[in-house]
């Protein structure tokens, strides 16, 4: 049994809110859920599917707060990559009849308010002292990628001049300044070898989609856009026997979900890439095998990733890099870019001619210590 | 070298332990470095775990590791409550890596495949082990 073709994405919304100390988190998330149900044209009544992860204030809560009557749920937490994982969830659900209207929200304010600190488990005697933190946990990749394959960090910066040349046309980016590799190799080193613009940025705000059937998508009055394919998996040390941090588990997720979709990623128009770092891009699109493993380098220099330069368009919205990262979790913006590019809905400086095949894929978690990755791949019809 | 200086100056969390990791803090508290094998497989692994997580098999026991290994990979973090610290993973003589901070030395000359040993910092409880270089 596939899920391919089996649920349509028919309501999309971004908060446009990157600073938003005067709502409560509940009210973002019910704030994002109520733009996602208009966009598609349906009502919280029609909601019997309700997804949110670790930045919710809870499922029973949220449920209760919005006044959802769902027959299925899923709080599946994953980190930044959990909206990834509940649209594959989500699709299966449609698939087997648990629901057929599905709504899955992130929101949060980590600028406003600290972020609770990182959940430990059976490892955190042996963890917790040493300071892993998103920051250095993606450097160490970074750094052993260098080592291994000599990538460079002149290589790493084109992934954020791109994001950049992007954001220049998102009206509420946070950082709308096209910038040079040389820009980012100026910037202050944090976590050595990531600089200051090898980071994402850190936003309030949020996402929603609605997942649905296709004969309630086709009732509907916005353009067709369906996923074919799903992946998930996980990646960790494993009692330390399987620590190699040059790869994540995208090495699985996106196999998983090409082969669902019938379809390689030569056929992928537009690619949405969960950039929490530029070492984050880079290791993805080899993962995914867009290049091959240590040519992603290579593959992200020069332009390659700038809409109307390159060969393969990226987060077009400006991304986690320079457009927002709600909750610091980069998973629901990915797919939000990607519709509207399906859609034909992104900014025309960006849009993707013919926009027919587009990829969302992300991780959560600490790729340099344990993680998840998804990826989905979506089609307009 | 002046980063010692605030690595030495830092206070490390208190181990908590459990009944499956007590026997890793008591030999820790003499100073020895333990991590688990496994008898149905061979392989060691670490942080230690009562059932095998690369065959799952529950015939494991302790071993004293000899503490030495190489830096596998690491990141100077440059700003922090506490000041600048290296977070790296070490892979260890006996096969398994593991993540720790380098210390008692220049964080700026650290390198990937440096040999580096244990060495334990007191905190309220059991010590907790790092790496330096040899």
């Amino acid at each position: 049994m596939s899920i391919k073709g089996k649920a349509y994405i028919a309501g999309i919304y971004e908060h446009p809110t990157r600073h938003a100390p005067d709502k409560s988190l509940a009210q973002l998330h019910a704030e994002v859920a109520k733009g996602a149900l208009d966009d598609a044209g349906l009502t919280h009544a029609d909601v019997d599917g309700y997804f949110c992860a670790g930045d919710s204030p809870g499922l029973w809560s949220m449920v209760d707060y919005m006044g959802l009557k769902p027959r299925h749920v899923d709080s599946t937490e994953t980190g930044g990559c959990s909206y990834i994982i509940h649209l594959g969830h989500a699709a299966q659900a449609i698939a087997a009849g648990k629901c057929s209207v599905a709504l899955i929200t992130l929101a949060g304010k980590p600028r406003t308010s600290v972020m609770p600190p990182r959940g430990f488990g059976a490892e955190m005697d042996f963890e917790l002292a040493y300071g892993a933190t998103t920051h250095n946990a993606y450097a160490m990749c970074a750094m052993r990628h260098m080592h291994d394959y000599g990538t460079t960090s002149e290589q790493l910066a084109w992934i954020k001049v791109a994001a950049s040349h992007h954001a220049q046309y998102n009206e509420h980016a946070m950082l709308r300044d096209v910038v040079t590799v040389e820009d980012v190799l100026n910037s202050p080193m944090i976590s050595d070898p990531l600089h200051r613009m090898d980071c994402c940025v850190v936003s309030d705000g949020g996402g929603a989609l609605i997942v649905t059937t296709a004969e309630i998508a086709k009732s509907l009055k916005k353009p067709l856009v369906r996923l074919i394919g799903h992946g998930e998996a996980m990646k960790g040390p494993r009692g330390g026997k399987d620590l190699e941090l040059t790869y994540s588990a995208g090495v699985w997720s996106g196999p998983r979900a090409f082969e669902e979709a019938g379809i390689t990623p030569k056929d992928i128009k537009y690619a949405s890439i969960y950039d929490s770092f530029t070492i984050t891009v880079l290791m993805q699109l080899e993962d995914i095998g867009f290049c091959k493993k240590g040519e992603g380098g290579k593959f992200v220099a020069d332009g390659n990733l700038i809409s109307g330069v390159g060969k393969l368009p990226f987060n077009t919205d400006g991304g986690g890099l320079c457009s927002n990262h709600p909750v610091n979790r980069g998973g629901m913006t990915k797919i939000l870019e990607a519709v509207r590019q399906l859609r034909g809905e992104a900014h025309p400086k960006v849009q993707v001619p013919n926009c027919d095949l587009a990829i969302a894929h992300g991780t959560g978690g600490l790729l340099g210590v344990r993680h998840a990755a998804s990826t989905a791949i979506l089609e307009r019809v | 070298m002046s980063q010692d200086t605030k690595t030495e100056a830092k206070k490390y969390p208190t181990p908590q332990g459990n009944p499956e990791s007590q026997p890793f803090w008591d030999a820790a508290k003499d100073g020895k470095f333990m991590i688990k094998r496994c008898k149905a497989c061979g392989e060691a692994h670490y942080f230690p775990r009562s059932i095998c997580p690369l065959c799952f098999s529950d015939d494991t026991v302790w071993e004293e590791s000899a503490g030495e290994g190489e830096i596998y990979t690491f990141s100077l973090m440059r700003k922090s409550a506490t000041g600048p610290y290296a977070i790296g993973w070490v892979t260890l003589k006996e096969g398994p890596s593991l993540q720790t901070n380098f210390v008692d030395c220049d964080l700026k000359a650290l390198k990937i495949g440096q040999k580096v040993k244990v060495v334990f910092k007191p905190t309220d409880g059991a010590p907790l082990p790092f790496f330096t270089p040899v």
